[in-house]
């Protein structure tokens, strides 16, 4: 069996969770905290994913991520290689795609945070930056804990909107959601079986993995 | 008393009625919906039958259709799946024609192409990549593989391969400026889109295995007189100017 | 420096806060004044958590803050709370150890935050700031959401912090008596503004401030304990205006004595056989009307100053004057310290 989509699924979607997290803490922490009036602009533009279908997703992000597009093109004259038909290109795809399953449970956890406690570590002597770090990230772990698991899911079962952006090439952005798909499509049921096991079997261990670790820490 | 019955009874009529002037529905592979269209709007004018079409790829009719989906006649893109169901009994025996052969075109809207470059541009190499579709699963991208191949650039071309899920996605990369050059149907370019064509060159026949599109009579139909009827419409000459008006060749 | 500068203006929706004083720099200096009346408003100025033209961030500005909460972080030990200001501070001269040996919350260094009880969370609260090396520490109400045990529990502490520390301390509380018990020096608001300051004996003794009258009206006298009389339970103090015995047993060399106005009655001549104890020589220095039937008067002994509530018709029936000779009349049982 070609473990190669299942590998390069997996790649994808840790890929896509660790950027999300990094990224889009500190835009959650802004959503959270601010009295903008911009806010709720951000906030919708960060939810327009989950409205969208995939392929009205993916047909815009081959646009804009193809050699004439805003993104794209600038990616051409810096690297030399297209975006799109990459994993790179996959990458941003999904990072898009799964934006508003990390925000929103980060910024639900940053916003139950009490500001009090904010108030408390600044006149400690904590400086805003110090202050994230020592006592919003510890005291919202199950926000950040979510967010990875959901944009984890999420990007795992990603299909539309890579088949758009992907190209399907093998090895490179033939992921398993796919390869599943043209099998069922070639009539190979048996591989078709055999690959959705193993994604299914993947998928269950991670995420037990980590409600369980959860679960252990929570009892600590 | 006997006034609501009668009443009641003929609302019962009523669907009955439709029913035996149901019209067809047929399942369509996607490259074929326009002419299809075309095509069962004159049969309707002359037969005042009426066709509905349901257009998809073809595995996911095939899909459908084996699991029961309520179609009179399929149309498909390949013979392969026409021929399974013929085989399985879903299709009714002996009904399964060749309908409509398809031509692949190697095309470009790349705007660095000038007239009459593509098929230099592929010899020679000189392109990021060449959008086709996915050989295991369409026909177009299996005659593709095969042009490839026989004009000895497969090898050369391998690593820029970029595959649409089908023909109309590989058109999709190569119309949006992601991929250079495209090999898809000519039935496409030729009922119009609204990119402007740089260059395109028509694959000759002979270069891979004919993209022969089969039809079947399903067994399963409410409507199989109706149905006959199509299928003797589809081998007729009025079905064949059709035909080469969308791009298709008539099957000899 | 010998005082601290408090200049803020503040607009929050309908309420303004507007303050123009300066306030020694040591010793607790005691805010006073109903909810709503700007207390918080004016701490979070001072500590830069409202927004104001001051440049200075709060974490740089090392004063130290007491919530009423005691918004201890709940993912750190009681030792790391205590240690997190400390970090944060290079020039942070207390240690854990000695904070926690002031507070006597040695015992609960390596607990969680969620198994204290309000009391201990306070004092760690306390500790917290304390171990932080403040110049200056706001404490915001810190017993208000205690029950009274529990404020009697961490009261001693901070008398104890008023003993010993050299960091002055601005204590905010709507409660009169805590402010009797820890302030040197007094502000009182009211609807923003500071309707009165000064020395805490000579501005609680005023009788023309509403918002000290009512139920907070009395006066503190300062007096050091002298004699005990064990058989019948008594503590005698003096002070300069005479004894005064209160009930119980006191051994502070000097205490605070707190009396309201209400326990304070007066006679033109001393009562002899009164189960009163404390008959003292005062001397009227001024009066007010308060309501339709009572009236405050200011009263001076020795150096002191004691308040005393009257009905307006005692006042014209004994034809009491300002200058007049009388003897203020204190039950033992009411005086608070």
């Amino acid at each position: 069996m070609d473990f190669a989509p299942l590998w390069l699924s997996a790649k994808l979607a840790f890929t896509t969770t660790l950027i999300l997290i990094v990224l889009g803490a500190p835009l959650s922490w802004w959503l959270s905290q601010s009295r903008s009036r911009w806010q709720p602009l951000v906030q919708t533009i960060v939810a327009m994913p989950i409205v969208l279908p995939p392929t009205v997703l993916g047909f815009y992000l081959l646009i804009v991520l193809g050699p004439n597009g805003a993104i794209g093109g600038w990616w051409v004259t810096l690297t030399g290689d297209s975006l799109t038909f990459s994993f790179s290109g996959l990458v941003i795809a999904s990072c898009i795609y799964s934006l508003p399953f990390a925000i929103q449970p980060m910024q639900s956890a940053f916003e139950s945070l009490s500001r009090k406690t904010l108030e408390a570590g600044w006149t400690l002597g904590a400086s805003r930056l110090d202050a994230f770090f020592s006592l919003v990230v510890p005291l919202s772990l199950r926000g950040f804990l979510g967010a990875a698991v959901l944009s984890f899911a999420h990007t795992l079962g990603e299909f539309g909107v890579v088949l758009m952006v992907g190209g399907n090439i093998p090895g490179e952005t033939r992921v398993v959601s796919i390869a599943i798909y043209d099998q069922v499509e070639t009539l190979d049921y048996a591989s078709a079986h055999q690959l959705s096991f193993v994604l299914i079997a993947f998928a269950f261990v991670t995420l037990f993995g980590v409600f369980f670790v959860n679960r252990c820490w929570q009892s600590r | 008393m006997s006034y609501y019955r009668t009443a009641f009874l003929f609302l019962f009529l009523i669907p009955l009625q439709s029913l035996a002037e149901d019209g067809l529905t047929i399942a369509v592979a996607s490259n074929f919906q326009r002419a299809a269209k075309s095509m069962a709007a004159e049969f309707s004018e002359s037969t005042r039958i009426p066709v509905r079409i349901s257009a998809g790829s073809t595995g996911k009719l095939y899909a459908q259709i084996v699991n029961g989906a309520p179609y009179d006649i399929f149309l498909a893109a390949d013979s392969a799946r026409p021929k399974r169901l013929e085989d399985d009994g879903i299709a009714v025996p002996g009904s399964r024609l060749t309908y409509a052969v398809g031509s692949l075109l190697l095309w470009s809207a790349d705007s660095t192409l000038n007239e009459g470059e593509c098929l230099e541009t592929l010899e020679s190499g000189s392109y990021r990549h060449l959008a086709i579709a996915n050989p295991l699963t369409a026909p177009y991208g299996r005659a593709a593989k095969e042009f490839l191949q026989a004009a000895n650039v497969f090898d050369d071309a391998m690593s820029r391969l970029v595959y649409g899920e089908n023909v109309a996605q590989a058109l999709q990369f190569a119309a949006s400026g992601n991929a250079t050059l495209g090999l898809v149907a000519a039935s496409q370019i030729k009922t119009g889109i609204s990119v402007e064509t740089r260059c395109s060159w028509e694959v000759p026949g002979d270069m891979h295995e004919a993209i022969i599109q089969q039809a079947v009579m399903l067994s399963a139909s409410n409507s199989p007189d109706a149905a006959t009827k199509f299928m003797v419409f589809l081998q007729g000459s009025r079905v064949a100017a059709i035909l080469k008006s969308h791009g298709y060749k008539a099957p000899d | 420096m010998s005082s601290i500068k408090l200049k803020y203006t503040v607009q929050k929706g309908d309420f303004r806060l507007q303050v123009d004083t300066e306030i020694p720099a040591r010793g607790i200096t005691g805010v006073f004044g109903e909810s709503g009346s700007g207390k918080t408003t004016l701490l979070r100025c001072i500590a830069g958590l409202e927004r104001s033209s001051e440049t200075t961030a709060v974490h740089e500005r090392r004063i130290g803050y007491v919530f009423q909460d005691p918004q201890l972080f709940t993912h750190l030990t009681v030792r790391k709370n205590i240690e997190y200001g400390m970090r944060r501070n290079r020039d942070a001269t207390n240690s854990v150890d000695e904070v926690a040996k002031l507070l006597e919350v040695e015992c609960l260094l390596d607990r969680s935050t969620d198994s204290l009880s309000g009391g201990e969370a306070q004092r760690v609260s306390i500790a917290r700031v304390l171990c932080q090396s403040p110049r200056l520490i706001l404490m915001d109400e810190p017993l208000s959401a205690l029950d009274d045990r529990r404020r009697d529990e961490v009261l001693p502490y901070l008398d104890k912090l008023h003993a010993k520390s050299s960091v002055p301390i601005i204590y905010v509380s709507h409660n009169i008596a805590e402010i009797c018990r820890l302030s040197d020096h007094l502000l009182v608001l009211d609807g923003g503004n500071i309707v009165a300051e000064g020395g805490l004996q000579s501005t609680l003794s005023r009788i023309d401030l509403p918002q000290i009258g009512g139920r907070n009206a009395g006066a503190v006298i300062e007096a050091s304990g002298t004699r005990y009389d064990e058989e019948f339970d008594l503590t005698a103090f003096d002070f300069s205006g005479g004894e005064i015995v209160v009930v119980g047993r006191h051994d502070s060399e000097l205490l605070r004595l707190r009396i309201e106005a209400s326990d304070v009655s007066l006679s033109r001549t001393p009562a002899e056989s009164s189960t009163i104890l404390n008959i003292l020589p005062a001397i009227i220095e001024s009066l007010a009307a308060e309501s339709s039937s009572t009236e405050l008067l200011r009263l001076k002994l020795g150096d002191e100053m004691l308040l005393s509530r009257i009905t307006r018709r005692s006042r014209q029936q004994l034809n009491l004057k300002v200058g007049d000779k009388v003897f203020a009349q204190i039950k033992s049982v009411t005086v608070r310290h």
